[in-house]
């Protein structure tokens, strides 16, 4: 394997990431797309019927599959730094997709519709136990803001220190406050150990 | 049935016949550390490519710029396991040189760089 500055003159970008994430519908494509300097782009995963992943096309040749899709964007930070968005998919059965946006990510950013709270507590119960900093962003669907930030941190039962957000997922500047205040969150963390 | 799944999926010729084919049987990558947001570029010193593949060339001229497996595997519609297969012989070769580690939490500085440049655009 060739690796970076062994040709003495190329080099590659550090990549971070942040993974969305929130149960069915609660925005997290949009909130990819009002950030992303591309649109939203799209990558599978192969998966045999019965769900497993296919990380080795052994023996796969012939047999029925189905993918699974992520979609993600990306933020030129400068020549040195690239950031990507990933959106989880929807179907929570695909833990092990989880797994590998979670592995080395800023941190996350747990959509939540308020019409539907019970949809977001497998993606926080996910970050909570793998100790990965999140925030909570409210999806402000129209004329769906039926709590306060108070009211959807006790009935999440979240840590005081987690913070909570209201959001317009389609809105550029509310999505940046929100991955703003998730990196703030991250570095206090780091901070903190 | 949209134009991606037709190509690969076939329904005459079975599921997956397609990608398996691209890969030349070959069944999982050489350079296991190709994860979503590694990122992969042309090396200075690639090689003549009249043996390469299609995909193979495809990959080459979309990685003039330092792109991620993720990206790569998007604009070429393939499955990620197959992109990963085809950059693990671009990698073998020397034409294509790729980010030394696994994906690792960001240090306070990193984590500063990403927050100005979130804040700037
Ligand atoms: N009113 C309003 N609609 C929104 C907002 N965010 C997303 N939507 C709409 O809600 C629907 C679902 O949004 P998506 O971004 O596709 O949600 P998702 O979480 O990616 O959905 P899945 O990937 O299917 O789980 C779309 O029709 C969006 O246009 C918002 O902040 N306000
Ligand atoms: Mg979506």
């Amino acid at each position: 394997m060739v690796f970076v500055g062994s040709d003495g003159q190329l080099t590659v970008p550090t990549a971070v990431k942040i993974v969305i994430a929130g149960g069915f519908g609660t925005g997290k494509t949009t909130m990819v797309g009002s950030v992303s300097e591309i649109p939203p782009l799209k990558t599978e995963e192969l998966l045999t019927e019965a769900g497993v992943h296919v990380d080795d096309l052994a023996g796969i040749e012939g047999k029925d599959t189905t993918t699974v899709a992520l979609d993600f964007g990306r933020i030129t930070i400068n020549t040195k730094v690239v950031l990507y968005l990933f959106g989880t998919p929807g179907q929570n059965r695909f833990w092990f997709m989880w797994d590998e946006l979670a592995t080395g990510a800023i941190g996350a950013v747990v959509l939540v519709d308020t019409r539907r709270l019970d949809s977001s507590f497998p993606s926080i119960d996910f970050f909570e136990h793998r100790g990965i900093p999140f925030v909570v962003a409210v999806n402000c669907f129209d004329g769906a803001q039926l709590y306060t930030v108070d009211e959807v941190r006790h009935a999440l039962d979240l840590d005081e220190a987690i913070p909570v957000v209201l959001c317009d997922a389609r809105d550029r500047e509310s999505s940046k406050t929100v991955l703003v205040g998730l990196i703030e969150h991250s570095m206090n963390r780091l901070a903190a150990v | 049935m949209t134009a991606r799944e037709d190509w690969w999926y076939d329904e005459a010729a079975g599921p997956l016949v397609r990608p398996y084919a691209m890969v030349r049987g070959r069944t999982r990558p050489n350079a296991p550390d190709l994860h979503l947001v590694t990122q992969v570029r042309v090396s200075a010193f690639a090689s003549d490519q009249t043996s390469l593949t299609v995909e193979h060339r495809e990959i080459m001229a979309l990685c003039t710029r330092p792109l991620s497996v993720a990206e790569v595997a998007a604009y070429l519609d393939v499955p990620l396991i197959v992109v990963k297969i085809l950059l693990s012989d671009l990698i073998e070769r020397g034409d294509v040189i790729v980010q030394n580690s696994s994906p690792q939490i960001p240090d306070r500085d990193l984590l500063q760089a990403v927050l100005d440049g979130v804040r700037g655009i």
